[in-house]
């Protein structure tokens, strides 16, 4: 279709939320050509778009509905684009969140974001659940993988279960339907969704751009992805 | 799954060189902060913490500069403290290449500032460093500056006020330990731990991979950061390897001297390794790491 130079290009979305630099090192690293942009007709444009992203949901949501970028998103995933959502930008990707109130997401993905303190305390735990939950996590495919292997296809194809990421968050997504999760990370014993694909939308709430070997094959089989347009 | 620990090596820089004192005097230097810092995230480092120790952020060799060299190929969180006195130094930090900023005497200028920087950039981007002292009477007071001028806080009271203005971690480095490989200060780890809902960094005094295994399953911290033990290894590989590194005449360098005092030196690996033996998790170390 695009020229492969066109085709190849991803548009890292920028609204205002969390640090841009590093995950366009880690696109160039990958071969990508990244854009940082804030231009809804850039994004329509590129062969794929990343969504990162730090603080907090509501703000997020609002500045991608100032900006116009929320339905931009929506669009370019209903013409088939492939969309990589980072730790906030994971979350976005959800119904709603309970941060500071309630708040509207993106709703790609049918769930619901929470404190990741209270989950914790749900569970009985009784010491002190530090947050932010900051460290270099295991992530595993979930119980109801059973003997498949849900990572096949996704951009967790090569990614050896137990493999470590690096993780800073303070809320968690949960999928409506437990089946949605695609891979999970242990926090003190409380077991939550990490990774979510849908289509050609793929979420995880670890940093790939900071996870070093590890996570810069993610962006390597996302970089793969743009290209097979 | 237990509690997991990071290990965070520490590299205080000065202009353009890896610098290393004692109760943050007596800078020595070590060698080119790039090299360490690239064999640091090779060998599994967590995260690398680059600390300014003349505060100066701008212009040719200066922190960012530094920070913008090694961000282009290393692919593990970096928080830059030292000399972070605005919300547009924050922005310039995270420009470079920086995921965290640690800021110190600003936030002991202006409280408020802690709980500006976390609304515009988000807590976990903003890391209070307390460089404490201890009194005569057991407390510690929060000294600024580099460890050159005291402050009116309570280093613990001020740990505690810095969480609830929304920092995301809390680095805290003993000035009396920090550099003389005689162990940590654990009450003062322990106090600042005890008093907070963040996760925090302890740092000063590292002396041997048990000394940080330890610390770590003795207080409910998230990560430990090391400087020396580290470093001096590799600054006397480099020097055997013939690494052609010149520091600047001002300094003693360690390289000519050999002056270690008592560290013994050590590697990530170790450190990890005692820190898994402690029963805590830990990213264990791949050899295949390098970026």
């Amino acid at each position: 279709m695009n020229q492969k130079g066109s085709s190849a290009r991803v548009a890292i979305i920028d609204y205002g939320v969390g640090n841009l630099f590093s995950v366009a090192q880690a696109c160039a690293h990958a071969g990508m050509t990244a854009e940082v942009t804030s231009d809804p007709a850039r994004i329509q444009a590129a062969g794929g778009l990343i969504l990162p992203g730090v603080g907090a949901f509501g703000f997020a949501m609002a500045q991608l509905a100032r900006l116009k970028l929320d339905t931009a998103i929506l669009a370019a995933v209903d013409q088939g684009k492939p969309m990589l959502g980072i730790c906030l930008g994971f979350q976005l990707l959800f119904d709603e969140s309970t941060e500071m109130g309630s708040a509207r997401g993106l709703g790609l993905v049918p769930g619901r974001v929470t404190s990741l303190a209270e989950s914790l305390r749900a569970t009985g735990h009784s010491g002190v659940a530090r947050i932010p939950h900051i460290g270099w996590l295991p992530i595993t495919q979930p119980s109801h993988a059973g003997n498949r292997d849900l990572w096949q296809g996704t951009l967790l194809a090569g990614t050896a279960p137990g493999e470590r990421l690096y993780f800073v968050h303070s809320f968690h997504a949960t999928p409506t339907q437990p089946e949605a999760s695609l891979a999970e990370a242990d926090y003190l014993g409380f077991r939550y969704c990490c990774a979510v694909s849908r289509g050609r939308v793929f979420g995880c709430q670890f940093h790939p751009e900071k996870s070093a070997t590890a996570g810069l094959q993610i962006y390597q089989r996302f970089a793969a992805q743009l290209t097979i347009t | 799954m237990a509690r997991n620990l990071r290990i965070i090596p520490r590299l205080d820089v000065k202009g353009p060189n890896l610098v290393k004192g004692i109760h943050l005097e007596g800078l020595r230097v070590l060698g080119e902060p790039k090299i360490f810092a690239r064999r640091y995230a090779a060998e599994g480092a967590d995260e690398l913490l680059f600390m300014d120790a003349v505060a100066s952020l701008y212009g040719r060799n200066s922190l960012l500069d530094v920070i913008a060299a090694t961000a282009q190929n290393v692919f593990i969180p970096i928080t830059v403290g030292g000399g972070i006195r605005s919300l547009e130094d924050i922005a310039a930090a995270l420009k470079a290449g920086a995921d965290k900023v640690a800021i110190n005497s600003a936030a002991v200028a202006d409280p408020g500032f802690i709980r500006k920087a976390a609304e515009r950039y988000g807590s976990s981007t903003i890391v209070v460093h307390i460089d404490a002292k201890r009194n005569r009477t057991g407390s510690w007071t929060a000294w600024t500056d580099n460890g050159r001028e005291p402050s009116h806080h309570d280093a613990v009271e001020w740990a505690v006020q810095a969480a609830s203005l929304g920092c995301g971690e809390i680095l805290v480095t003993s000035i009396d330990q920090e550099g003389t490989a005689k162990g940590f200060d654990t009450a003062l780890t322990k106090a600042v731990s005890a008093r907070t809902a963040v996760p925090v960094i302890a740092c000063g005094g590292a002396s041997s991979p048990d000394d940080v295994a330890r610390l770590g399953h003795d207080v409910d911290i998230g990560a430990v950061s090391i400087a020396s033990i580290l470093h001096y290894g590799i600054a006397a590989e480099l020097e055997r390897e013939g690494y052609g590194f010149s520091g600047a005449g001002e300094f003693r360098v360690v390289a000519e001297k050999r002056d270690f005092g008592r560290v013994v030196p050590t590697t990530l690996a170790a450190v990890k390794q005692a820190v898994l033996a402690a029963g805590l998790d830990c990213r264990p170390i791949a050899g295949e790491e390098a970026a």
